[in-house]
């Protein structure tokens, strides 16, 4: 059993040439790590750098992982042996004066002093991010939206030749025989079918999410940057689940604007705050673009809610037209100063149409909590779906 | 391997003529790759386990970094095993064969050595194949994960043996104070011969002996074996793990001992080989003397003391005064505690220039001072307990709860709390009852740490 430990003296490959028990270990290593990263997923997803633009992958830095042992809580000052030229009382290195992050400079012989990079791509975060929400697939809206298709249904004597069906003809043929006795031709263009093409409806997986975002004066850099990245996830989210999906980005301040995906996430301007001015837009782009009949309209609006009071009505009004078409709407409060959250022009406005069902709402305050507000819609969602209403 | 074989066989000659006795070794060249992960692993092939990968990395940013130069690498037996690089020159060959003889030496005659090598086996690298090979085995059946955490446990506890009760060890005995067997011990057996205290009806009920009846400092022995609910194949890991640390304890004993035992050999032989060209021996003892020095590059002052110089150190100085025949059976008897309290004396630690310094929390180092009991104590510090905190098992509950206890008056402090916990955490999974270990917090407080 052991003569590959002994090593023939021969051969140009020996035992320890043909696999590196560090790098296999080390790639274990890796794994582990990895999994870390799942549980750790709220917080990184709430990293800002993913925002970059183009990017199909996160960096994320990470610690080696300790295999922990028993070891003695490290001494205020410890004291051992060294060798040289040095008398009592020489001072061979003087204080510094940043003792506290000292240590971090030589960590690299003390395990867990190491950083590295672990990047990471979109497209596995958003799996295990899905994967953990357990969503089941969001549902047509119930009533008519479809969309028509060719599909094969049945055969025909005649037919373009492309459609032939050389088996059922074939049948065809057998039966016809049967029933002429011995004299019968083979076969005869009256065996030959070509199989059908009829048009249907099918219920639509077709869906269009509207991102719309204060980006007015009040908003700082901070705040933006906390609604960029729920966007950003929702984004990846809601790609994964829809065939079909489209966006449409826009961002308002007195007035409203269409971005494109690049542009809208790098955006930000100046001046007081119209919502109706948004709404206005995302109707306007319904209208001309989207049919409701044909799409799941779903809009997300994150503000910091402070809504000049004139406009109260009008964007009153426009919501409750949005609301009328839309499956779905979610108002992210962000309140990341010291406003208090929920109590402001637009959440009063959120709050009216939420308690007729088809809204929702979610103060978000840090960037650790994106990955809190995503789960509070999204599992909102998949909760009213899974009791149907009847309509 | 030309010139290897040129030299390799008269040094043997001359190091048996000066009266080493060791057991034949087979001479093996092997890429540096190989060599790094040997000192990654300790062994060759050894168990598969994530805490390797990471020694791994560290191992190849130190390598890049051109800190560590490993020469070869010893492993003791029946025959031995010399690893040596490729990457060594002809000339530090003939430096490496005699050093290598220097250990074969050691390994063969020092009591610690010979002991581990009787419980363990002489052919310690095949049968850590084998282990690697059955832990394999283990994790096709029972699948990766599984066998990970019984490695995370076992590998965390690896130093936690009592190498003084032995591998193979009785089990404890069931019942107390069973006077029937008979003590060789002369004053036992006199006391056992005094009159019985007669007998009523509470003493003749023998009572059963708690679990463990003392202190048990092996803990990978008692979780093996006392483990509520531990798979036979869980058990098995555990001992390997275990049987790997008797091979270990030895090397890790006796490093000050060893290195400067095959450092005094290779400087000796090299001497006094006079079949050896001279620019061969010029390179050869110039390999030696940069392995043997105290400071590394042109510094002047060294925060660690390099247990070959003051192994070889020691060694010329024993052998100068007391003569070899002394020096070979204190090579025989000793470990590097007996080593350095008898024999690194205050002229020596002079000569030597060792010191003692404090290094503050705010980054100062100060030379404390050079007081011998004190330096021998320093040097010594971090070789006790097999180099780990004294954690032994004070007693297993009926429930199955086990305590265990840190003896934290030995070690001077508490430990690190947090880690502890995670050490547990590992346990946990397997002895799968609840665990508690008794330590003592920052301010010297008793502090418990409970799992489960």
């Amino acid at each position: 059993m052991n003569n590959e430990i002994t090593g023939g003296s021969g051969g140009p490959f020996r035992w320890y040439d043909l696999f590196s028990r560090g790098a296999r270990d080390w790639l274990r290593h890796s794994e582990k790590v990895r999994e870390a990263v799942r549980e750790r997923l709220p917080e990184i997803i709430s990293n800002a750098e993913v925002l970059g633009g183009g990017h199909r992958t996160v960096r994320v830095p990470m610690k080696l992982l300790e295999h922990y042992r028993f070891r003695l809580r490290p001494p205020e000052s410890h004291t051992a042996a060294g060798q040289g030229g040095a008398s009592p009382g020489d001072v061979l290195r003087a204080p510094q004066n940043h003792a506290s992050g000292q240590d971090k400079g030589q960590g690299i012989t003390e395990p867990g002093g190491v950083q590295f990079v672990l990047e990471l791509a979109i497209d596995d975060i958003v799996d295990w991010l899905w994967e953990e929400l357990e969503l089941p697939n969001l549902q047509a809206r119930v009533g008519g939206m479809t969309d028509e298709e060719y599909r094969r249904e049945g055969w025909n004597r005649r037919g373009a030749r492309s459609r032939l069906d050389r088996r059922r003809s074939m049948k065809e043929a057998v039966k016809r025989r049967h029933a002429q006795g011995e004299s019968a031709p083979p076969f005869s263009d009256d065996d030959l079918r070509f199989r059908q093409l009829v048009r249907r409806a099918t219920p639509t997986t077709q869906a269009v999410v509207f991102f719309a975002m204060d980006v007015s004066g009040s908003m700082s850099e901070g705040d933006r940057q906390l609604a960029k990245t729920f966007f950003f996830w929702v984004v990846q989210g809601l790609r994964r689940q829809y065939q079909y999906l489209e966006t449409v980005f826009v961002a308002h301040t007195v007035d409203a604007w269409e971005f494109e995906e690049q542009e809208f996430f790098q955006v930000s301007g100046t001046g007081g705050t119209v919502a109706s001015s948004a709404f206005e837009k995302v109707l306007d782009v319904v209208d001309t673009r989207y049919d409701p009949e044909r799409y799941n309209v779903y809009v997300f609006y994150a503000s910091d809610g402070e809504n000049s009071p004139e406009d109260r009505e009008t964007a009153a009004a426009a919501l409750g037209r949005i609301g009328a078409v839309a499956s779905f709407m979610g108002y992210v409060e962000i309140s990341s100063g010291a406003r208090r959250g929920g109590e402001t022009e637009t959440a009063a406005l959120f709050r009216d149409l939420a308690s007729s069902g088809d809204a929702g709402s979610y103060v978000l305050t840090a960037s650790e909590e994106v990955w809190d507000a995503i789960r509070a819609f999204f599992t909102n969602r998949s909760q009213q779906d899974s009791h149907p209403s009847s309509p | 391997m030309s010139e290897l074989e040129l030299y390799e066989g008269k040094l043997e000659a001359l190091a048996r003529e000066r009266g080493l006795d060791y057991f034949p070794v087979n001479f093996e060249l092997v890429p540096g790759s190989f060599m790094m992960e040997v000192a990654i692993y300790g062994l060759p092939v050894r168990m598969p386990h994530w805490s390797f990968g990471v020694r791994y990395f560290y191992q190849l940013v130190q390598h890049r970094m051109g800190h560590s130069r490993l020469f070869e690498v010893v492993f003791p037996g029946n025959p031995g095993r010399a690893y040596l690089s490729k990457n060594n020159s002809p000339q530090e060959n003939t430096l490496i064969v005699a050093h290598v003889l220097g250990h074969a030496d050691f390994s063969k005659n020092n009591e610690l050595f010979r002991r581990s090598q009787e419980e363990v086996g002489y052919n310690i690298v095949e049968k850590a194949a084998e282990h690697a090979r059955r832990i394999s085995d283990a994790a096709a059946i029972h699948g990766d994960n599984r066998v990970e955490a019984v490695l995370d446990a076992a590998l965390s506890l690896e130093a936690h043996v009592d190498v003084f009760a032995g591998l193979r060890r009785e089990p404890y005995p069931e019942f107390l104070d069973d006077r029937n067997s008979r003590s060789d011990n002369p004053f036992q057996a006199r006391y056992q011969s005094l009159e019985e205290p007669r007998e009523t009806e509470g003493t003749r009920r023998r009572r059963r002996a708690p679990r463990p009846p003392r202190p048990e400092k092996d803990l990978l022995w008692f979780v093996a074996n006392h483990a509520p609910e531990l798979d036979d194949w869980e058990r098995d890991i555990f001992l390997t793990v275990r049987e790997e640390s008797f091979y270990f304890y030895p090397v890790f004993a006796t490093q000050i001992m060893n290195e400067g035992w095959a450092s005094y050999w290779h400087a000796r032989l090299l001497r006094e080989a006079d079949f050896l060209p001279q620019g061969t021996y010029l390179d050869a003892i110039k390999t030696h003397s940069d392995v043997v020095r105290p400071y590394a590059g042109s510094d002047q002052v060294a925060l660690s003391i390099n247990p070959y110089h003051l192994g070889f150190s020691v060694w010329e100085k024993i052998i100068e005064q007391r003569g070899l025949d002394k020096a070979r059976e204190i090579m025989r008897e000793d470990d590097d505690f007996a080593f350095v309290r008898n024999y690194l004396d205050e002229g020596l630690a002079r000569e030597l220039k060792l010191f003692r310094y404090e290094a503050k929390p705010n980054g100062e180092i100060r030379v404390i001072n050079t007081d011998i009991d004190e330096l021998r104590e320093s040097i010594l510090a971090s070789k006790f307990n097999f180099g780990v905190p004294c954690v032994s098992v004070r007693h297993m509950r009926a429930d199955g709860t086990l305590e265990l206890e840190h003896e934290h008056r030995t070690d001077g402090r508490g430990l690190d709390i947090e880690r502890a916990r995670k050490v547990l955490e590992y346990l946990y999974r397997l002895w799968r009852r609840p665990i508690v270990l008794d330590t003592v917090n920052a301010e010297g407080k008793s502090q418990q740490i409970t799992v489960g």
